[in-house]
């Protein structure tokens, strides 16, 4: 069958798609939890504040079967009141803010990268990408000069900075899987 | 300075870059499409790298269940005390695979605007009245059969900022997951016989005719519910491989 096309997810999705903890994949008091943050970029080098960026990955052991409640609900109010910090749902999803900034609290996936999936205004369609946290063979397949841009850069005990760039010079590496 | 950009510009660019693709067969926008203003420095100018690995991440996916949603999140006419105004409709339809197979209990987001074309975001300020009946904000899972169902009202149409008189068709904003990342898709549902479609640079940045085409709900006499509300349908389907493609070997 033919794929229905995707369109834009524009500048109003704040108030529809974004959930209270989106970026917190693990509790805080978890040992072993790790922060990745950066900024997301325009082709002019100016920050995106209305990206929205999805997480996917796997658990430290490595294991991808992820968990449900991610967006966990009060069945008395249907307000979202997040994940219980009891499974790994391994699903995150945060907005930039308005300096074009994000922040995810989670655990080291145990293969090695998390995929991140780019929405935003002015994006028709989405983009995916990794974020690496040292060597992997697939980095290895691509060109030098570029192949940093998926590496998270260590800044101290847990904190690794990852920046996306749609555009220009620094341009984060995009991904298809056909 | 620049003289203000006119709808007679942007049809004129839309029409040359429809001519360059020529009837090509295309399910998907450009990243770049420069009609539509906002894309021009967001889309990358490297092409992508194909990933063909076996043991991809993405070949999996997040998973949702019944503590995600709750019964009223389908319902976009009883979030608020009040009835919202507008013409009640129900949209329902499947959401399949690229090889027609229902994605089963997986997550469908929509939001939209309200009757008048407004959504209750601090940066649409377009003098339209706000409804405090209706946010238009709705969620469900997709059943067995890849179903899913929504009760909302039909949203207006709106300005945007694109060019002078830029106003967008109305639609429904989509948010929905496959079985596997690679699957994710958000997009945008319309309304049939639009008549802004023409002069709306997001739907036209789908160069492909056929492929617009499936963007558009479909009136159906028999999900309209009498005294009650106006049906359409409008099926989904997913492209991007998951694991069990992988498995048989594709």
């Amino acid at each position: 069958m033919k794929a229905t096309p995707s369109q834009t997810v524009g500048p109003f999705y704040g108030y529809a798609l974004p959930f209270p903890g989106g970026g917190d994949l693990a509790p805080l008091n978890d040992g072993g939890g790790i922060t990745v943050h950066g900024y997301v970029y325009d082709g002019a080098g100016d920050p995106v504040p209305d990206a929205l960026l999805e997480f996917w990955q796997a658990d430290p052991s490595g294991d991808l079967s992820g968990a449900p409640g991610s967006l966990r609900r009060d069945p008395v109010t249907g307000a979202v009141i997040g994940r219980h910090g009891l499974d790994f749902t391994g699903f995150g999803r945060v907005p930039t803010d308005a300096d074009g900034r994000y922040a995810l609290r989670t655990l080291m996936p145990g293969n090695g990268y998390i995929s991140v999936c780019v929405f935003a205004r002015g994006l028709l369609h989405h983009l995916y990408t990794r974020i690496y946290f040292g060597q992997d063979a697939f980095l290895d397949g691509l060109p030098a000069h570029r192949r940093e841009t998926l590496v998270a850069v260590a800044e101290r005990e847990g904190f690794y900075r990852f920046d996306i760039h749609l555009q220009g010079e620094k341009e984060t590496v995009f991904l298809d899987f056909g | 300075m620049t003289p203000p950009l006119t709808q007679a510009d942007i049809d004129g660019e839309i029409a040359d870059l429809h001519k360059d693709c020529d009837g090509q067969e295309a399910n998907h926008p450009p990243r770049d499409f420069a009609p539509y203003r906002s894309s021009v420095l967001r889309h990358p100018k490297q092409p992508l790298i194909m990933v063909k690995e076996p043991e991809a991440v993405e070949l999996t996916g997040p998973v949702f269940g019944v503590t995600d949603v709750t019964a009223l999140d389908a319902d976009l006419t009883k979030q608020h005390a009040g009835e919202p105004l507008g013409e009640r409709i129900t949209v329902q339809g499947r959401v399949l695979d690229r090889a027609g197979r229902p994605v089963r209990g997986q997550l469908v987001e929509v939001w939209q605007a309200n009757a008048s074309g407004r959504y209750p975001h601090q940066r649409d300020d377009h003098p339209a009245p706000l409804d405090p009946n209706f946010t238009g904000v709705g969620r469900c899972l997709t059943d067995d059969e890849g179903r899913y169902s929504f009760t909302t009202i039909k949203p207006g149409a709106y300005p945007w900022r694109n060019h002078v008189n830029a106003w967008r068709p109305a639609h429904i904003h989509f948010s929905v997951f496959g079985a596997a990342f690679t699957q994710r898709l958000v997009t945008q549902m319309y309304f049939p016989n639009d008549p802004l479609f023409a002069y709306d640079p997001v739907l036209q940045s789908v160069t492909d005719e056929r492929a617009r085409q499936r963007l558009v709900a479909a009136y159906e006499h028999d999900l309209s519910v009498p005294e009650w509300s106006l049906g359409y349908r409008w099926d989904i389907v997913l492209d991007g491989p998951a694991a069990t493609w992988m498995e048989e070997g594709r």
